[in-house]
Order: structure tokens, then C-alpha cells, then sequence
């Protein structure tokens, strides 16, 4: 490997550690993401020498922090006074940091760097976006190629994100055990929408969004590392593994979607789906089921299927149930309904979506769903006209154009055979 | 004489690299594998998943031993060998470990590493 490509590596691997102390010293995100700044173009001088330092988060920790130090002592001396809140401990700056890294201080340092991504006035694009930058340490540019906006408008929206999160204040305070629970969640949720970012990404952007799906993946490593027995972070990890292992046949050569039980098995990533599998073994054994655990082991459950016809849709019915329990939501009763239709026929399928008609009558796949349950059934008329919303609800070219297969077929059968 | 070659490295390092890294670090290993074979010399050779995917039997003197998340984190004990087993699920390893701890209940443990990539070699016992 280069020089650039081991650095680089080294570097992204150590930055939530390096940049969450840095953070908690500097409680200001803007000067600790300065120090690590520099600390990186200093890494970038001194490693390709003398090879890469035993532990290089500590590395970037010191150098960070001895180099902002000056910079405010001597922005101190140009300015004003030091803004003494700006730095915390500066008595123990010069003692060596190698002896001190404690791993307990380091699961907060990094797991408070994604928390204030999280923040709830944050809309989802903003958080996103600021994970990205803050935690992965994307640039602005590859940020902005991803949501497709221009680098100035992604700028904009990280400064603005970052303005609310310095105006809500970090919490640097250590924790206690319902807070670092409560801020585990959000960050869960967090990461699960960096991958659904990359996840629902069709047509010409969907390359350049799949390095969403695989920094999502890094990052709940990360936190699986950190939180090593928690089943909940187990089964999102399982859940993204198992999603992404269908990352190669999920898009035809135009971008389009192809449906689970249209796509070509081959190219589902075995080495994905078995660590997916191993993580939810894991998880199982805690005995504490919980929305991610049972999500991943739907996805498993197709995964596991050699071909759509092999696919376990009781279990998977089962298991929309206990989602349902647990997180009630409308579009989990309509996957569900999928599942009821395979093992109980299209009439129980749409007994069980029939109430949901006030809550989805926006949702381009309730009547999608609703519309091949109809044709099902032989009642075309019906399902031409849920078609028809289904079109004008789409929200891409694909998922119109796949109805449209539909209604195709339905008008092939009304036309009289031609013998 | 037979050696075992035991690979190391940070593994969030490794994770940070970009697919197409990965597939040159392992096709530049896959020359060296080659010509391991072709002299009759590569035996089983495995890639692991990450400590992640790891579960850990901790062996003590009586039973219940514990089984714990992730990998054998004890700095003081030395790896002393391994097994390649086949199951069919981590029930069925941590099963096999604890068969494994009945048989040398001295201390020590057990992790359990879900296996990435496998190359039987051709090594005869």
C-alpha cells in the first residue's frame, strides 16, 4: 500500500478517539477540530519517516492538544485575554499522555463526538451531514457530492448545524448509566439514517452514495466495539450488514430497483450475510429482543433463502408481529402484510392493510401493495385505480415505472386473445 | 516442521480501507499464497471476522463457565493453538468450547471467531 493509503487509513480509524478527547479538553468542537487539523498535517510530515506511531489516536491527541494550546496562547496575546472556559485542565498538558488513555474515558469521548450529531432540533439531512463531517471526517466536498447540493450549500448546512449545536451546549460531563443508554439510542437511530441515506439512493447518484452505507457500517463497529454485550447494537450492525450484503443486485444497469424476489442471489455478499448472522447469534443469547435485533433477523431470514421460494414468511410474519409490539407503526403492519399475503393469501393481506388506508394516503407503497393484492384477487378494476395513485405518488422514475409493469400486465389481460 | 503464522494488526485500521484496498492487499497476498501451494507447502489458512462478530468462553475450574461478548482480552495469557470447527450455529460452537473446557478445566478461555475467508491447503497430517 502507498504511504498516502496507509496514513490515510491510520488516520480515519484513530479521528472519533483523537477528536473526542480533543473535544472534551478544548470543550469548543471549532478548536479541537483545529488541533486535530493540525496534528494530521503534522502526521502527514513526520509518518511517512519514521512509520506510523504505536498508538496513533494518543499521537494525535498530544500533538493537538500542545499545538491549540499555543494557538490560543498566542491568539491570547493578540487579542484579548485567553477565553480561560475555552480550555479545561491545562495544568496536566504537558504530562505525558500515553500512560493516562483510559478506555472508559475514551467510550465517552467518542460516543459524545456522535451524540452531538444527534441533537433532536437537528433535522435528519443536518445530522447526517454533521456525523459525517464531525465523526467520519469526510470532506465538505464528498459530503455534498453524496446529497447532491453544491459544496457552498453543504458548507452552509454544517456551519448552521454546528452554530445550533455550540448554542445547545455539549454535554461533557461524564454520563451516568440512563443517560449513556439514552444517548446509545439516539446514536443508533443516527447511524441507521447515515445508511438509509446511502441505502435509498437509485439511478445515476446511487455510486455516489454508497460509501454512506459503508461509513454507516464503520461507525456502528465502532460502537459495537465500545459497547461490546448490548444485543440492540448487535442486531443494527446485523441489520446493515445484511442490507448491504444485497448491495450489488439490488439496482439494475439503469439504477432502477429490483425487487427482493427478482434479484440475482449470486451477487449477495456471503462474507456480509455471515457476519450479519454471527452478530445475531450474539445477540439472541442476551435475551433482550428490542427493534434493531428484529429487523436484522428479517433480513436475515431472506438472506438465508437460496431462492425466494425457500423463504421462511411464517417466521418473518412472526417477527413483523413482535416489530409491530414493539415499535406500532403503519408502514411495519403494511411489510408485514407482504409476509401474510405469502402464507395466508392476498384477502387476509388486505384485511390486515384495509385501516391503514387514513395513515398512508400519501405513501406511494401502501397503494402499490394494495394494488397487487387486488390483482390477486381478480379485482382489476380496483387495483387499476390504486394504481394510478401509486403512480402519482411516486417519488421516483423507478417506482413509477414498475406500477406501470403492472398495469401493463393488467391491460394485456383484459385485451381478448388474439387466436 | 509446521509453523503457525499468526496475522496482527488494528482492525479499525483495516476496516478504514477503502474495498479496493482491501482487494489489492489481498491479491498481493494471493501470490504469496500461490506459491506456497505450488511448493506443497500452505496449509489451513483463514481470514477471521472482526472481534466484533467475537464471542468468548472464559474457563475456570467448575462449571458454568461464562460465555462474554467479543474477543479474549486478557493481555497475560499467550495464544497456545487452535481449532477450525464446522457447526451450525454459535450455539453449537460455544457447545464444542464447552466440551473443549470440561476436557482442560485449568483456566485460560476460549474465543470463538466466525471464519471470513478459508483455504484448506494441502498439508497431509
Amino acid at each position: 500500500m502507498t504511504d498516502i493509503g496507509w496514513i490515510n487509513a491510520a488516520l480515519a480509524s484513530a479521528r472519533p478517539q483523537a477528536l473526542g478527547a480533543l473535544l472534551r479538553y478544548f470543550r469548543n468542537l471549532d478548536i479541537a477540530e483545529e488541533a486535530y487539523q493540525e496534528a494530521c498535517l503534522r502526521a502527514l510530515k513526520t509518518w511517512p519517516d519514521k512509520g506510523p506511531p504505536r498508538d496513533p489516536a494518543a499521537w494525535l491527541i498530544f500533538v493537538g492538544r500542545n499545538v491549540a494550546i499555543d494557538g490560543v496562547r498566542r491568539r491570547g496575546r493578540e487579542e484579548t485575554l485567553p477565553p480561560e472556559d475555552a480550555i479545561s485542565d491545562l495544568g496536566d498538558a504537558e504530562e505525558d499522555i500515553a500512560g493516562r488513555l483510559d478506555d472508559g474515558q475514551y467510550r465517552d469521548d467518542i460516543l459524545r463526538l456522535l451524540f452531538i450529531c444527534c441533537h433532536p432540533e437537528l433535522p435528519a439531512t443536518q445530522q447526517i451531514a454533521l456525523a459525517l463531517r464531525i465523526v467520519s471526517g469526510l470532506s465538505v466536498k464528498q459530503i455534498a457530492r453524496a446529497f447532491l447540493v453544491g459544496e457552498s450549500a453543504m458548507e452552509q448546512r454544517i456551519t448552521r448545524a454546528k452554530a445550533r449545536v455550540a448554542k445547545a451546549g455539549v454535554p461533557f460531563e461524564a454520563p451516568g448509566p440512563i443517560e449513556r443508554a439514552e444517548r446509545l439510542a439516539a446514536v443508533a437511530a443516527m447511524i441507521y439514517l447515515v445508511f438509509n441515506e446511502g441505502y435509498s439512493a437509485i439511478g445515476a447518484t446511487a455510486s455516489s452514495r454508497a460509501p454512506l452505507c459503508e461509513e454507516a457500517i464503520r461507525l456502528a463497529r465502532l460502537l459495537l466495539r465500545l459497547f461490546p454485550s448490548e444485543p440492540e447494537i448487535m442486531g443494527l450492525t446485523a441489520l446493515l450488514l445484511l442490507q448491504h450484503a444485497r448491495m450489488a443486485a439490488r439496482l439494475d444497469g439503469e439504477g432502477n430497483i429490483v425487487l427482493l424476489e427478482d434479484q440475482d442471489r449470486a451477487l449477495w455478499s456471503r462474507n456480509l450475510i455471515g457476519e450479519g448472522q454471527a452478530l445475531i447469534d450474539k445477540a439472541v443469547r442476551h435475551r433482550r429482543p428490542g427493534p434493531y435485533q428484529m429487523q436484522a433477523a428479517i433480513a436475515a431470514l431472506h438472506a438465508q433463502a437460496a431462492r425466494p421460494e425457500d423463504t421462511d414468511w411464517s417466521q418473518i410474519d412472526l417477527l413483523y408481529a413482535a416489530l409491530e409490539q414493539v415499535q406500532p407503526s403503519p408502514v411495519v403492519t403494511l411489510n408485514r402484510s407482504v409476509a401474510v399475503a405469502k402464507t395466508k393469501g392476498p384477502q387476509a393481506a388486505l384485511d390486515l392493510i384495509e385501516p391503514l388506508s387514513d395513515q398512508l394516503s400519501g405513501y406511494f407503497h401502501f397503494f402499490g401493495v394494495r394494488g397487487a393484492y387486488l390483482m390477486q384477487l381478480g379485482r382489476h378494476d380496483e387495483a387499476r385505480i390504486c394504481f394510478g395513485r401509486a403512480i402519482a405518488l411516486a417519488n421516483t422514475p423507478a417506482e413509477a415505472a414498475h406500477i406501470r409493469m403492472h398495469l401493463d400486465r393488467l391491460a394485456k389481460e383484459a385485451e381478448p386473445a388474439a387466436e | 516442521m509446521l509453523y503457525a503464522v499468526l496475522c496482527y494488526h488494528k482492525e479499525d485500521v483495516v476496516e478504514a480501507w477503502t474495498k479496493e484496498e482491501d482487494d489489492a492487499v489481498m491479491a498481493q497476498l494471493g501470490v504469496v499464497h500461490e506459491k506456497l501451494h505450488a511448493q506443497g507447502k500452505l496449509g489451513p489458512t483463514a481470514r477471521l471476522m472482526p472481534t466484533t462478530a467475537a464471542t468468548t468462553l472464559r474457563k475456570g475450574t467448575r462449571e458454568p463457565f461464562p460465555v462474554l461478548d467479543g474477543p479474549f482480552a486478557e493481555t497475560k495469557e499467550q495464544l497456545l493453538g487452535f481449532y477450525v470447527i464446522d457447526v451450525g450455529s454459535l450455539e453449537e460452537a460455544i457447545e464444542v468450547a464447552r466440551d473443549l473446557a470440561r476436557a482442560n478445566n485449568t483456566g485460560g478461555g476460549y474465543e470463538l471467531r466466525p471464519v471470513k475467508l478459508y483455504i484448506p491447503g494441502e498439508l497431509k497430517a
